[in-house]
């Protein structure tokens, strides 16, 4: 049996986050709010733009080069006291990390929020050996203690409010008397995990970026238990995708002015921690690095999906994305919600599964995801040609009839519009002609592909004879 | 070689096979046009860390060098410190007289719970921006290893007039060769540590200090 055919498709799930109405007030909220602020972080900088395209052409030169990098990386963190493992898939990684902490005879690991330790189920796998892995930021933290799934990659218990969070702690941190202030929240966390950090004998953390000149790797917070886990434990183990690299320490000054901004929305964000490999009398005394392919080379294969490797995991365009806003999270069914997800998911886990298939169509096309991405990931042009390569799939196994189905020339046309990354514009023009094939009376009645029962319970506006910016803050009056 | 390393190493060169053999990294066009150098003057440089500092709640000073042992003093009076945490290299001389001193050094470093119980903790820096309101830790002297700037709950920072730059590419080739020649680790703090996590409400101050003070010293 073939189970990944499981997977809901995004109209499925959709449909049932629609109805609920505290989500989508809460989603709602969430975008728009970081979503404004991201934009006066990002106006107030004159070279935007051209950190932007530094920013891409870094990433360009890394995956081009990637097995070059990758070597020059092992070297580097080898030569700073460090270990290196290298894991080509899920399964490889939990167990080298299974292998390390069980050496170390502990019950309990400390964790620092990692997209990609949920993407290969890491705690699931250590859990499975006794080992329990506690999540220590915030919304993970509640998001683990609600058996729940995060719903957004920068703020993961988006889908909560305040007193649902207070009864939450009330029981399962033992905090009878307890606000649903904030403050008194975040408090409350506070003291539960400062004995744990303080008695770790295993730190494991993701890894922002790893630089293959130096070996050092960054963890890019907000809360300190970043800081937490990456500098009191004997042991730390860091699970890093193998796209991450950067190929010098000066091409932080490019990606640190892009994440911050973009993500958070803010100038710097709190915390940056920068290690190389490890010093004697300060932090972890034992590193592990443990590089992961999970699906990545199949990423790297194809020439126009490849620049999807080159994501910073930001978030910006999930927060100007209208579907998503109006979805939330869980509907794409998989660790990488947004517009991203909607492109990485399909090319990690191949689109044979009907519901990662779905993925590809929960847009709209509008290139909102594109215009604010900061490495300049062309997200419409990867949507056109994963449908593509869908509707293509579909019709070898015959789900598509005849060559002239309204979805199969729709898909190839956009498909060409949007082949030229240089000529986007002209893209996005020929997309608002390829869409009218689906347009009556000024409505988007159905859309092509699976996403068409979404709409046939909510219609939505057209992408309209105007930029993204107009129509979006039309839509806002 | 590990069959995982070969296997992936020889994916990645397959899935790479129109990049030319001939094509080195370097010929992969890459321009550095953003700014690397500001325009500030030195006297704006510092007036503009002031401010960003300060919108991050931090606390911030602007002290001559012969006020600092009187505006630690008074900083550590007003935040109840006694117990203040002092890293290998502190200038002992700055040092208010009533306090209990716990001193951190490579020999005999303070434990985890002996942090925790401290008040503080006080330290120079390597260097700070402007441009973004940041202090930038590179262990040397006077700033100590990771977990003193971390565990206790008040960071009281000195910062030279001198030590500050105006971008954050001036901020990280400032301590390039920290990292390159002598592999130290390297800390950015920009404001007390926060969260947004519970209905995006920011509150100041979960894992790391909840207050930073930052003093401004001018020579
Ligand atoms: S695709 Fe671009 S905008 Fe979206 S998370 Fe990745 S880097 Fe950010």
């Amino acid at each position: 049996m073939n189970k990944s055919k499981h997977t809901p498709t995004f109209e499925a799930s959709a449909k049932a986050y629609l109805s609920n109405t505290q989500l989508r007030k809460n989603i709602g909220h969430a975008t728009h709010t970081i979503r404004e602020k991201r934009k006066d972080a990002v106006d107030e900088m004159p070279d935007w733009e051209k950190l932007r395209e530094a920013g891409s052409q870094i990433k360009t030169r890394v995956m081009r080069h990637l097995d070059r990098y990758l070597l020059q990386l092992e070297e580097s963190v080898k030569k700073a006291g460090g270990h290196v493992h290298w894991a080509r898939d899920a399964k490889e990684a939990n167990q080298i990390i299974v292998d390390l902490v069980k050496q170390k005879q502990v019950e309990e690991v400390v964790k620092v929020k990692s997209i990609t330790t949920d993407e290969i189920k890491l705690n699931k796998a250590l859990a499975k050996e006794g080992i329990q892995a506690l999540e220590t930021d915030l919304a993970e933290l509640i998001v683990q203690l609600a058996e729940d799934e995060p719903s957004h990659i920068l703020v993961p218990a988006i889908h909560k409010n305040r007193a649902e969070i207070r009864e939450l702690f009330r029981k399962k941190l033992n905090q009878k008397e307890l606000s649903d202030r904030p403050e008194d929240l975040a408090e409350a966390a506070r003291l539960y995990l400062r004995k744990k950090f303080l008695n770790a004998k295993v730190g494991i953390s993701g890894a922002n970026f790893g630089v293959a000149e130096t070996g050092t790797v960054a963890v890019v917070e907000s809360e300190g238990n970043g800081r937490m886990c990456t500098t009191l434990p004997d042991t730390l183990i860091t699970v890093m995708g193998i796209e991450k690299i950067i190929p010098t320490w000066q091409d932080f000054e490019v990606f640190m002015q892009l994440l911050p901004r973009s993500s958070t929305a803010e100038r710097m964000n709190p915390y940056n921690s920068f290690w190389t490999g490890v010093t004697d009398g300060d932090g972890p005394q034992e590193f592990h690095l443990v590089l992961l392919d999970n699906g990545r080379t199949n990423v790297l294969k194809d020439e126009v999906g490849r620049q999807t490797l080159h994501c910073i995991r930001c978030s910006a365009c999930l927060n100007v994305c209208p579907v998503y806003e109006r979805t939330g999270g869980h509907a794409y069914n998989s660790v990488y919600p947004g517009p991203i997800g909607a492109i990485l998911t399909p090319q990690l886990k191949g689109i044979e599964d009907d519901g990662v298939a779905s993925l590809p169509y929960a847009s709209s096309l509008c290139g909102a995801c594109y215009e604010v991405c900061p490495v300049k990931i062309n997200i419409p042009e990867v949507l056109v040609h994963l449908r593509g390569k869908i509707v293509d799939e579909k019709k070898r196994n015959g789900g598509i009839k005849q060559k002239t189905d309204l979805e199969h020339i729709g898909m190839k046309m956009m498909a060409r519009a949007f082949q030229s990354r240089s000529r986007y514009e002209r893209g996005q023009k020929l997309a608002r002609t390829g869409q009218k094939l689906f347009t009556k009376d000024g409505t988007i009645s159905k859309l092509p592909g699976q996403l068409s029962g979404w709409t046939a319970m909510r219609d939505l506006k057209p992408i309209p004879d105007q930029t993204f910016r107009e129509w979006w803050r039309k839509r806002d009056e | 070689m590990s069959d995982s390393k070969s296997e992936m190493l020889s994916t990645i060169r397959k899935a790479l096979s129109e990049v030319p053999d001939s094509e080195s990294p370097g010929d992969v066009e890459l321009k550095r046009d953003y700014l690397q150098k500001g325009k500030l003057s030195q006297s704006e440089i510092v007036e503009l860390f002031a401010e960003r500092v300060g919108e991050y709640k931090a606390t911030v000073q602007r002290v001559k060098e012969s006020n600092l042992k009187k505006v630690i003093a008074e900083s550590c009076k007003r935040e109840n410190v006694t117990k203040l945490v002092i890293p290998e290299g502190f200038d002992k001389e700055l040092l208010p007289v009533d306090i209990d001193p716990l001193f951190d050094n490579l020999g005999s470093p303070l434990t985890h719970l002996v942090l925790d119980q401290s008040d503080g903790v006080i330290t120079t820096c390597a260097h700070a921006v402007a441009q973004t309101g940041t202090i930038i830790l590179d262990a040397g002297e006077g700033q100590g290893r990771r977990a003193l700037t971390l565990v206790p709950d008040y960071h009281l920072c000195i910062v030279r007039e001198d030590q500050i730059v105006e971008l954050i590419p001036e901020g990280f080739s400032a301590v390039e060769s920290s990292v390159t020649k002598e592999g130290r680790p390297i800390t950015f703090i920009s404001g007390p540590s926060a969260t947004s996590d519970i209905e995006l409400s920011r509150v100041e101050g979960v894992h790391g200090p909840r207050r930073l003070e930052v003093l401004i010293v001018k020579d």
